[in-house]
């Protein structure tokens, strides 16, 4: 079992989720220097996404229009099968085959030609087939967390110059043409596409990633009978109360969620680990 | 409480409280606040007999369609289908990505009777890059079984409804954005027999129309994506039958031989565009509106088939010939990729069709009648004859 704390609070253990990423082969135009000063030095592997608002593609009447995200630290590229591997050597309860049913469903890490073994190339690709229990395991023993659906998205929105890439052209068209195709046999190495404003790489196009509170900004499989949640990602409603109705790669990561449950593995999903910024002084 | 809404087990009772005139008008009247029912006939009875059984649905990909019910009962019949997303030609040399039910545009047809156990096993390929589900319109529920039927890649769901509707469904992919999933292809018929079965017909096809929205024009050649804004603009680049131009034609062409009664089970995944189905050279005899199991009209040119729905149309060849589907809305056919061809084999008869009867020979009209005088020939008359009118064709 994680044998490290997290150093933030994880208040959402019930709230699995997952964040979704997808490609954009941005031209890797060098990211513009975020003029940001950070109070400490920024973790090695990970960048400063600095705060903003973030205005999810559903809320209810009640919610404010935008959510603040405070600033948070973000591994550049997602966990790599070489990562896992570690954990698992380092928490055999976390080994296949040894696993609590509970908490992975049969698809746990079904990709790895032995429990322990990874094949050719498989290192340095991005770990999938993983739950959120593992994930969230994972990120207690690497001392760090998921990160909250908002902040996957607050820094998947940003664009190559920006941190607000609907802006460029083409942003949106590279997302969903990275959507429409099947994962490929072989997935890439992680760090294949391009830098995005923060220096995070893969949020788009290389696997979905799970948040920590991937069913909690929507409804899961198990909780749509909560009123208006009802029906919002299927036929007709959809529209109608979406913040943005053409924002169609966020209707995908939506509906992406809304079919996770936090024992799932799926061939496709992985994920990235984030980090709080300590207050200065 | 109505008694026309009880629960199956009470069935029998509830029909016999029917046939008591006054319970039946009080319960009409006090739950909805609809027309009342003029007979127990028309009372909106659901038809749930005791499941006998189960067995595998035969499921076929178009233009073919499963064999008539036999049974005289009902059944739990298992469906299974797979979502995929696979590379396709829309066109000779033009490849799209398509998301399907089964690796086929349109989804295989799915053939049940009125009163069965569907058992519905939706499993999405590992492969796939998305979550996938279905909604049938063949299904009394929320969501037409999309809620239940939500599967990331490489999983698989499974609900029970009960085919209590009879008539020509169709069935499509519901996750968000639905537009999107459809748009790509995945739609496709389910058809709930009445128990009494459908009138007898030689052949049977299955034709569904829908559209494309490509980056590129209509047969630019290569791989082309999927653009988002031709399809807002509903402004489709190619109008297909069952997914693909030339689905039906060359050696693809349907085919029968005259005296054959032909039935097409037509469908329209849309997204977008309402067909105006026509078979060139033949009239449908029979149209069962809207995918409905009332003939709803005899005799019949174009029947609309709108996005979403279906309808059912029979014929009989009388003559031999090539007869083509169209949408009639022609520059869809013509230009975009809405032509099939039904061949009909076997032998003439002069009573209906003669044929050419008067060899192609020269017209000349005679000078108008309204007073202006044609203008003197030019000396190379037959250049002018043949060259196009200013502006061209």
């Amino acid at each position: 079992m994680p044998r490290r704390q997290p150093d933030t609070t994880m208040n959402r253990s019930i709230a699995p989720a997952l964040a979704l990423a997808l490609a954009m082969a941005l031209a890797s135009s060098p990211v513009a220097a975020a003029p940001v000063r950070a109070v400490e030095p920024v973790p090695a592997g990970m960048v400063l996404v600095r705060g903003g608002i973030y205005t999810p593609l559903y809320r209810s009447e009640k919610e404010p229009d935008g959510v603040r995200v405070p600033a948070f630290y973000l591994d550049a590229t997602p966990v790599t099968n070489a990562d896992f591997l570690a954990f698992v050597r380092a928490n055999p309860a976390w080994r296949r085959g040894r696993a609590r049913a509970l908490f992975v469903d049969d698809g746990y890490l079904r990709h790895w030609p032995g429990a322990l073994a990874l094949a050719p190339g498989q290192a340095r690709q991005p770990v999938v087939n993983v739950s959120w229990f593992a994930a969230m395991a994972y990120a207690r023993w690497a001392g760090k967390r998921l990160p909250s659906v908002a902040e996957w998205e607050r820094a998947a929105s940003a664009g190559a110059s920006g941190p607000d890439g609907r802006r460029e052209a083409g942003y949106t068209r590279r997302i969903l043409a990275w959507y429409s195709r099947p994962t490929p046999t072989a997935l890439p190495y992680v760090g294949a596409t391009a830098r995005n404003f923060w220096g995070a790489r893969d949020l788009h196009g290389l696997v979905w990633e799970w948040t920590s509170d991937f069913n909690s900004a929507l409804m899961s499989t198990d909780s749509r009978g909560a009123g208006d949640q009802d029906g919002r990602l299927f036929c007709g409603a959809g529209a109608t109360e979406a913040t943005d109705a053409l924002d169609y790669a966020s209707f995908m990561r939506s509906a992406y969620r809304a079919g996770l449950e936090a024992r799932y593995a799926v061939p496709n999903l992985g994920f990235r680990l984030a980090r709080n910024v300590r207050a200065a002084r | 409480m109505n008694p026309l809404r009880l629960s199956p087990t009470p069935r029998v009772l509830a029909a016999a409280l029917l046939l008591l005139p006054a319970l039946a008008f009080a319960g009409c009247q006090a739950s909805r606040g609809e027309p009342v029912a003029e007979s127990a006939a028309d009372a909106p009875e659901v038809y749930a007999p005791e499941i006998r059984g189960s067995e595998r649905a035969v499921i076929t990909r178009a233009p073919n369609v499963p064999p008539p019910i036999a049974r005289d009962y009902a059944t739990r019949v298992i469906v299974e289908l797979e979502t995929n997303e696979i590379t396709k030609e829309l066109a000779d040399g033009v490849q799209y990505q398509f998301w399907t039910f089964g690796g086929e545009v349109p989804g295989p047809f799915i053939r049940v009777r009125e009163g069965d156990m569907v058992e519905m096993r939706l499993k999405n390929h590992p492969s796939s890059m998305l979550p996938h589900n279905i909604d049938l319109h063949a299904v009394t529920g929320t969501g037409g079984g999309a809620e239940v039927s939500l599967v990331v890649p490489g999983k698989q769901a499974a609900f029970t409804f009960r085919a209590i509707k009879p008539g020509l469904w169709v069935y499509h992919c519901a996750t968000a954005p639905v537009g999107l999933h459809v748009a790509n292809g995945m739609y496709g018929l389910i058809l709930v027999e009445p128990r009494g079965g459908l009138p007898r017909v030689d052949r049977e096809f299955y034709i569904m129309q829908s559209e494309f929205y490509t980056a590129g024009a209509f047969n630019a050649p290569g791989m082309q994506s999927f653009d988002l804004e031709k399809a807002i603009d509903e402004e489709p680049e190619y109008v297909v039958f069952n997914g693909r131009v030339g689905s039906m034609t060359g050696e693809n062409r349907l085919q029968a031989k005259v005296g054959e009664r032909v039935r097409f089970f037509v469908g329209n995944g849309g997204p977008n565009l309402t067909s105006s189905f026509h078979l060139i050279g033949e009239m449908f005899d029979h149209v069962y509106g809207e995918g409905g199991t009332d003939v709803s009209q005899r005799n019949v040119q174009t029947t609309v088939v709108p996005p979403g729905g279906s309808a059912v149309v029979d014929f009989v060849l009388d003559v031999p010939g090539r007869y083509t589907l169209v949408d009639h809305a022609l520059f869809r056919a013509f230009n975009k990729g809405a032509v099939g061809i039904l061949e009909a084999t076997g032998a003439e008869d002069a009573n209906i069709y003669a044929g050419q009867t008067t060899r192609m020979t020269d017209y000349a009209p005679a000078p108008s009648a309204t007073g202006a005088a044609p203008s003197p020939a030019p000396a190379d008359s037959a250049r002018t004859r043949t060259s196009p009118p200013a502006g061209g064709y």
